[in-house]
């Protein structure tokens, strides 16, 4: 089933539950080509849940999930060829070097040594890791390590990225630059970003943002209509009211 | 799935285990340490009160430490297939199975992978231990260790599958211990590696049924006769057999709309 909209991703009616606790109900959205939408919902919303079918590390009957068009569920391999992924944990192999677990990726997506090899240089030295590419990850402070984790997820080239809380448990500084290059990445590379957080001060106002509060998408939009259709200027305020979890 | 992409792909799971495996120094010492333990001190003290009678494929009275040889690479096998099974869980939890199962490659194909990976590393070990068994007088023909080569990948696969089945199972790395309990030790004792099916016959009935069909036994026959250049068709046949049912549902264990990952979450209806 081929979508001949100009979206990267779309999520259609898509439910899932882990045995009787419904975890996602009727969650429909999508993510414009060049866009980058935020999912924005607390600890628990179905926000990784969410993040597991689209990469079809989980699936469900109920619903459809079209990456560039491309059904996740009937043509897998076809979808994620397009995607890249930054996972909530660290899926770094601690023990390798940061090129080592970036050529393990390259292969991992048919990418020839040489053509890997500038890949990798090209990503690390965007993120300024280039000259940390032969120290074990192990060695690498948590921001670094994140950096590694979008070079990687960027090394194939996919049209869209998933980022699953990627800044969690950062300083400040680090969290910045990681939003900072996302954006970025955006802006001048016609990338896709879904980017799921908790976090508000990750937002920017030319952003797309989706609130998923317990299982069910709460409001979508970009920012200012979402804020405005809640008759407050605060995303902190909306998400409150949104979410009754009170304000960031 | 193309050609190019899933050797490349294949070249890298297989790499990476070596990597890893290399870095792991202890790991490779260890998975020696064991079978000659076995080979030096447990074999060396039965010799005396176990003799082993002219059975196929032997052709002459041997020493218990040559019969026991075979049963200890088996073992080799059999405890790397189950490493691969607890790294695989560990992998899980730290997440770095997801950035495999992300690849945009059929999932059987993915684990197949990393199941020949393992293998792989397996029979690297096996071949190690056969050197240091050559210079400690267990010598084999020579051609028997040309032979005993597809010998060796076949039953690594089929106890590397099996590990790969029990990890879709294990939720969490504790639960290992039950393996090893319930899998390893019983698989490895209630098999031909220690002694052969006569001899397990004259003590229990119940014993030598439970060691005839056990899946393990087979794939020690296996290597043992390849490793004296003889074909044990039945036993080629019974670890084949076993390697494509574990391998089925270890795929479909792993299968996200079916298998253990439903246990984990599913659809509304």
């Amino acid at each position: 089933m081929r979508s001949s909209s100009d979206h990267s991703l779309e999520v259609q009616g898509l439910s899932y539950a882990y045995g009787l606790k419904v975890a996602l109900r009727d969650v429909n959205f999508s993510v414009k080509k060049g866009d980058c939408t935020i999912l924005l919902g607390p600890n628990g919303a179905g926000k990784t849940t969410l993040f597991s079918l689209i990469t079809h590390l989980y699936s469900s009957r109920e619903g459809d999930i079209l990456i560039n068009g491309i059904n996740v569920r009937k043509q897998p391999c076809r979808a994620l060829a397009d995607l890249g992924v930054v996972f909530q944990q660290t899926t770094l192999d601690m023990d390798l070097s940061v090129a080592q677990n970036l050529f393990y990726h390259a292969s991992l997506h048919g990418m020839k040594r040489k053509q890997a090899r500038a890949r990798i240089e090209e990503e690390l030295d965007r993120l300024g890791m280039l000259d940390r590419q032969d120290e074990k990850v192990r060695q690498l402070n948590g921001g670094h390590r994140r950096r590694v984790e979008i070079a990687r997820a960027l090394l194939h080239k996919p049209k869209l990225l998933l980022l699953d809380e990627p800044t969690v448990g950062l300083d400040v500084a680090s969290r910045k630059g990681i939003v900072d290059h996302v954006h970025s990445l955006c802006d001048h590379h016609d990338l896709s970003v879904l980017w799921a957080t908790h976090l508000i001060d990750e937002i920017k106002p030319t952003d797309q943002l989706i609130v998923l509060h317990e299982g069910e998408i709460k409001a979508q939009g970009g920012v200012r209509r979402v804020c405005d259709g809640g008759s407050t200027e605060s995303i902190s305020q909306t998400f409150g009211r949104l979410t009754r979890v009170g304000s960031l | 799935m193309k050609g190019v992409h899933a050797i490349l792909a294949l070249k890298g799971i297989i790499k990476r285990e070596l990597w890893r495996f290399l870095l792991q120094r202890e790991r490779f010492v260890a998975a020696l340490v064991r079978p000659l333990v076995w080979l030096f001190v447990f074999a060396a003290g039965f010799r005396s009160t176990l003799g082993i009678a002219i059975i196929p494929p032997y052709e002459t009275y041997i020493l218990y430490e040559v019969y026991i040889t075979v049963g200890l690479i088996g073992m080799i096998l059999l405890f790397n297939g189950m490493q691969s099974s607890l790294s695989m869980v560990y992998d899980r939890e730290m997440g770095s199975m997801k950035t495999l199962l992300v690849t945009p490659l059929p999932r059987w194909f993915l684990l197949m992978g990393k199941l020949m990976a393992g293998t792989f590393v397996s029979i690297l070990q096996a071949y190690v231990f056969l050197l240091i068994a050559w210079f400690y007088d267990i010598q084999a023909p020579w051609h028997g260790y040309i032979t005993l080569f597809p010998a060796l990948v076949l039953a690594g696969l089929m106890l590397g599958a099996l590990g790969m089945l029990l990890s879709s199972f294990i939720n969490q790395l504790e639960n290992f211990a039950g393996v090893m309990n319930f899998v390893i030790f019983p698989m490895f004792f209630m098999s031909t590696a220690l002694y052969p099916l006569w001899k397990i016959k004259e003590s229990s009935e119940l014993l030598f049924t439970l060691a005839s069909y056990n899946p393990f036994s087979q794939a020690v026959e296996f290597l043992r006769f390849a490793l004296y250049g003889q074909y044990n068709l039945y036993a080629f046949s019974y670890t084949f057999m076993a390697f494509i049912v574990f391998m089925a549902l270890a795929v479909w264990g792993y299968n996200p709309s079916k298998g253990m990952m439903v246990k984990k979450g599913g659809s509304l209806s």
